[in-house]
């Protein structure tokens, strides 16, 4: 006799479909923890631990973090693959440090930046926004490297050296909490987004272009929305990456910013959104924890990722929001 | 002049003048002329690769002529893209339905009504104005209202719901003139029947049609026009009893009922 397994969904899950939900603290407890608990851990990690060096890496995860939701967004939903998450880094920091030069206050310099930076990247991809194919992809790649050699060769913004002597954020509290606030808010922003109006149609450019233009919808146009608020996303991690070092240099092109957000997404379950983010911070910690062994970090690192893909090739979002939502058992057929 | 003139109902409303398009080494349309009366149904017929599907990916813009015209009223739209032709106002069906996947057919027409043509009608109604006007839609094409159909993801749906669903996408875009691309094709007759009435209502609206098949009964029972293409040409057009009665067109359709 064969066995198969079956999945049914927990009692709970249903009693918590509708309104009923309200008609128990329980009820609501099940449906806003895996929203409020994470968040919660989050902050009181940030708050309580006092190690700056595990501070550090959090707000670099959550740099990491808010990059890899900009890809998620933009892969996930337009069907847009970014290969240079970095070039949209890259031209925050680089606007974060011009602006400051010019005498804008940090805060000021990091909404400037983000703008600036989201416009200026969205002008870059402009051309190939109308083309289907890898042109995106192909273009994304180029661009980071791109600029790396321009600012290297002509030594524009400092060189090889950098924008250096950039002005810090405001207060050690804001440096710690602030990247934390916008990537959680940029979370339930952007899934709010996707189920209104212009979330659908974002969601079926994706799906199918051709179907979406036969609806007399410009699809260009929404593509260009689209990479608006992912570059947007990625500008203000690289502005804020200026002023957390002080400096914007050529790191800020670099190639890891390109990956990390991938396989963060790859682990946390593309087209989830929070899903990347919780890879990135999963990601991170390990990729520093690993820093010992050299250049094997990036062995053990490729290793973790193909056994993840192996194990859960959706992602751990959709795995535990299974397992949170159904129960299995093995039935006899 | 003084009183409002009112429209000639069989004016003519779509001019096609000489479309050819090459594709490589084939011709795949060779000098197709073609007028649609305004409200009138068309019905295009011929064997695989006479170029119908050309034709249709011309008229809506995904496909440009080599060379020949395509006017709607006195508007040149020869190669306009396909979102500015649907803004003129002639919508199409994929032979193949091509339905959102990971959107539900609420969400499916909800896109649709974000196109510049009908964008600012269901708006103003407040929240979930585009939601209602979608799922009003459905309603007329044959989704149960209060069931959980129009509410499933696309890909769960039958072939029969996806038709159905292309149908309405074109209705959301409050067109002038419908074309379909084998709408009956890999439908059952019992389906195919239940998609008559609904074509029979268009045409009531005044709507032209043209409607590429391969399914000759059904299609000879709507329309009032037939015309016969053959290796990118139009070899016959005339009514359908005339069509039926031609000793070519029932040996191109060996073994099809005529």
């Amino acid at each position: 006799m064969s066995r198969r397994r079956e999945r049914l969904e927990r009692p709970i899950k249903v009693l918590t479909d509708d309104l009923n939900a309200l008609t128990s603290v329980r009820y609501l407890a099940y449906l806003l923890a895996p929203r409020v608990v994470p968040i919660v851990v989050l902050f009181a990690v940030a708050v309580l631990v006092p190690n700056p060096y595990v501070q550090r890496i959090i707000t670099i995860a959550g740099l990491y973090g808010l990059l890899a939701l900009s890809w998620d967004f933009l892969a996930g939903t337009t069907g847009l693959v970014s290969l240079g998450q970095a070039l949209f880094f890259g031209v925050g920091a680089y606007s974060a440090a011009l602006w400051n030069r010019l005498g804008a206050d940090p805060l000021v310099g990091l909404i400037l930046a983000t703008l600036v930076g989201a416009a200026l990247s969205t002008l870059l991809l402009l051309p190939c926004l109308s083309l289907r194919g890898i042109y995106f992809s192909m273009t994304t790649l180029v661009y980071p490297l791109l600029f790396a050699r321009i600012i290297e060769a002509t030594a524009v913004f400092g060189g090889t050296d950098g924008l250096l002597g950039i002005e810090p954020l405001p207060h050690p509290w804001i440096e710690r909490l602030l990247i934390l606030v916008v990537v959680v808010t940029a979370v339930f922003a952007l899934r709010r987004m996707l189920v209104t109006d212009v979330g659908l149609v974002l969601r079926a450019v994706g799906d199918d272009d051709l179907a979406v233009r036969a609806s007399g919808i410009a699809v260009t146009r929404y593509r260009v929305v689209a990479v608006f608020v992912a570059a947007a996303l990625g500008a203000f991690a690289g502005a804020y990456f200026t002023h957390l070092y002080m400096v914007a240099g050529l790191s800020a092109f670099a190639l890891d910013l390109s990956i990390l957000p991938i396989a963060a997404a790859v682990v946390g379950g593309v087209g989830t959104l929070a899903g990347p983010v919780l890879g990135a911070f999963l990601l991170l910690p390990l990729s520093e924890a690993a820093r010992d062994l050299g250049s094997l970090r990036i062995v053990v690192y490729s290793g973790l990722l193909v056994l993840m893909i192996l194990w859960k090739p959706d992602g751990l979002v959709p795995y535990l929001r299974r397992r949170y939502e159904q129960v299995e058992r093995w039935v006899d057929v | 002049m003084g009183g409002r003139v009112r429209a000639d109902p069989r004016e003519p409303l779509l001019r096609i003048a000489n479309l050819s398009k090459q594709f490589g080494g084939l011709l795949a349309l060779d000098g197709v002329s073609l007028m649609v009366p305004r409200g009138a149904t068309v019905g295009i017929i011929g064997p695989n690769g006479s170029g119908k599907t050309t034709l249709v990916n011309v008229l809506s813009g995904f496909v440009r002529a080599d060379s020949g015209s395509v006017r709607l009223r006195d508007v040149d739209i020869t190669d306009r893209s396909p979102e500015d032709i649907v803004g003129f106002g002639i919508a199409r069906t994929f032979q193949t339905a091509r339905p959102f996947h990971k959107l539900s057919a609420v969400e499916t027409l909800i896109v649709a009504l974000c196109s510049g043509r009908v964008r600012g009608r269901s708006r103003g109604g407040g929240f979930g104005s585009r939601a209602a006007t979608a799922m009003d839609l459905l309603e007329e094409v044959g989704f149960e209202r209060d069931s959980a159909v129009p509410h499933q993801t696309a890909a769960a749906l039958p072939q029969g719901y996806l038709r159905r669903l292309e149908l309405a996408r074109c209705l959301a875009l409050d067109p002038e003139v419908i074309i379909t691309d084998e709408l009956f094709s890999g439908l059952s007759p019992s389906e195919i029947a239940s998609l008559l009435p609904l074509l029979e209502k268009l045409q009531v609206r005044g709507v032209s049609l043209i409607l590429v098949e391969h399914r000759l009964r059904e299609l000879f029972r709507v329309a009032e026009w037939i015309v016969v293409l053959h290796d990118g040409r139009k070899v016959l057009e005339g009514s359908p009893t005339e069509i039926a009665a031609d000793s070519d067109v029932r040996e191109m359709y060996l073994g099809a009922e005529v």
